[in-house]
């Protein structure tokens, strides 16, 4: 530290005090929002059997804890979630290396993806469950939908906006197509994969809400539907905030696997 | 009597688009000897770089024919160095030796060595972004050499860089390829680097590209590219070139 001039110390002490005021506000704005929430409910300005309150959504939420059935919902949202990523993911990437490698067959199928991907399809919801049945299949199914589609589009596209010059060189060393696949196309799109798992995951964590929303009899799609049916508001907003807090766990842990890829990468 | 190492005969290429037919190189013949150090220089859009990318193989012509003495190992070098950024400045010196199924400790070790002899032997293990522009373009020129080619195809390979770091790795590059003993056509726009640089410069026209006229540069006291630059014939082959290109703007 003390090989450090004056001015560096002076820099690296507005970051610290910038990182600090960043932590603080942030921190601060939570706390009004439940502070004032709670207060409002309390002194009976809202009504809270409309909007619950933070008390209610912290008691709903040990009561769930104590009968269990709190990290049993999560379970099976996560699962079903985890599910569909995986299948999606590796449809996506079978896809999109078929595309890539038979530009043919992406000519021709190009307005189709494009339909498929911009089709509304919660649309096809009640077709679902009519086709696949009331079960974890049409959950997945539907989470399938919403995702394979953007994450061939995704990887695709960066297959194939891969620097020319990579591919030239290769081919000027008389490289086979799965040759420039192997040593170019995959390693240059590190970063296109994670970034289309990352919209990817939660597209699958949209599909599958949705479809527990139509069908389910758990998860945390399924408690918001039921709490509202029995119009128990402190259940909806409890699962919205558990979802809330998942979606961004998973962002989280997707950013650190990137961080990861990107320090082995540079 | 030199050894003749390609023969290039009657050359022809055209470029189909929807609505066109582009006829870029009309005829095109020359011979290359062994060892030497020939560029080809034309007006931009003759189709001098085709001619290097029919050679290499990456395209067909559309007529004429072109053939080696014998089966020659072909290192191609671009204005791009394309070094892959995720991968060290030896692994991206040893992709060709993997594409073609060459690699092995003899041959790792050769371009070790390689990497090693011109300086590059401290940044083996560094990623391309570390490098300047124009060691970049020497990691591009050892990766080309990795392979053992008989002949390097050299198209606009400096043309990338500012003008001092062309000056000077073109002196490099000449001193590598002189070196290895290694025969190479350079294709470029720039007379001055062609001058310096070559034993023959073959000058193309406009499009369609024909053969116009073919210099032997002979200086009197030829040694490296900058300090070729300095003979008195320097200037008369330049002016030469340069009323053969016939330049309007």
């Amino acid at each position: 530290m003390s090989t450090y001039s004056l001015e560096h110390k002076e820099y690296l002490k507005k970051i610290r005090k910038e990182k600090i005021v960043v932590t603080f506000f942030r921190f601060l704005i939570i706390l009004i929002f439940l502070i004032g929430w709670e207060l409002l409910s309390h002194f009976k300005l809202i009504n809270t059997f409309l909007s619950s309150s933070p008390s209610k959504v912290f008691s709903t939420m040990l009561s769930l804890f104590a009968d269990g059935s709190l990290f049993r919902h999560i379970g099976i949202t996560l699962y079903e979630v985890l599910l569909s990523f995986i299948i999606a993911t590796v449809i996506g990437i079978v896809v999109s290396i078929i595309l890539w490698s038979r530009p043919i067959i992406s000519k021709i199928i190009d307005p189709y993806l494009t339909i498929l991907n911009s089709l509304p399809k919660v649309a096809l919801g009640p077709l679902i469950i009519i086709w696949v049945g009331a079960s974890i299949n049409s959950i997945i199914f539907m989470a399938l939908l919403i995702s394979t589609f953007i994450t061939i589009i995704n990887i695709y596209s960066g297959f194939i906006s891969t620097d020319k010059g990579y591919i030239t060189l290769l081919r000027s060393l008389k490289a086979n197509k799965r040759q420039i696949f192997t040593k170019v196309i995959w390693p240059s799109n590190y970063m296109t994969i994670i970034n289309a798992l990352k919209i990817n995951i939660s597209m699958n964590l949209i599909g599958v809400i949705m479809g527990e929303l139509l069908v389910s009899k758990s998860g945390l799609g399924y408690l918001i539907m039921y709490g509202s049916q029995v119009f128990n508001i402190d259940l909806v907003i409890t699962s919205v905030v558990i979802l809330a807090i998942i979606s961004y766990l998973m962002y989280f842990i997707i950013d650190k696997i990137e961080v990861i890829v990107l320090n082995k990468n540079s | 009597m030199k050894n003749k190492i390609l023969s290039v005969k009657n050359l022809k290429k055209c470029f189909h688009d929807k609505k066109t037919e582009i006829k870029a190189l009309e005829d095109i013949s020359f011979d290359i000897y062994d060892k030497e150090f020939v560029s080809i220089v034309g007006p931009s859009g003759c189709g001098k770089s085709t001619i290097l990318s029919i050679l290499s193989g990456l395209e067909k012509q559309s007529d004429g024919e072109f053939k080696f003495s014998k089966d020659v190992t072909i290192g191609y070098m671009l204005q791009d160095d394309s070094l892959f950024f995720w991968r060290t400045i030896l692994e991206n010196c040893l992709i060709g030796l993997e594409i073609t199924g060459k690699l092995n400790e003899e041959s790792k070790n050769y371009v070790i060595q390689l990497l090693q002899t011109y300086g590059l032997g401290d940044f083996m293990n560094k990623y391309p972004s570390s490098l300047s522009g124009g060691m970049r373009q020497r990691v591009a020129l050892i990766r080309t050499l990795a392979i053992k080619p008989d002949i390097l195809l050299l198209d606009e390979a400096m043309s990338a860089l500012d003008y001092q770091s062309r000056l000077a790795i073109s002196d490099d590059i000449y001193k590598i390829i002189k070196n290895e003993g290694k025969t190479a056509i350079m294709v470029t726009h720039d007379i001055a680097e062609a001058i310096s640089m070559s034993d023959r410069v073959i000058v193309i026209s406009k499009r369609p590209g024909t053969v116009k006229s073919i210099y032997d540069i002979e200086l009197s006291n030829k040694s490296t590219p900058i300090n070729n630059r300095k003979c008195k014939e320097f200037s008369l082959y330049y002016d030469k070139i340069w009323r053969d290109l016939d330049v309007h703007i």
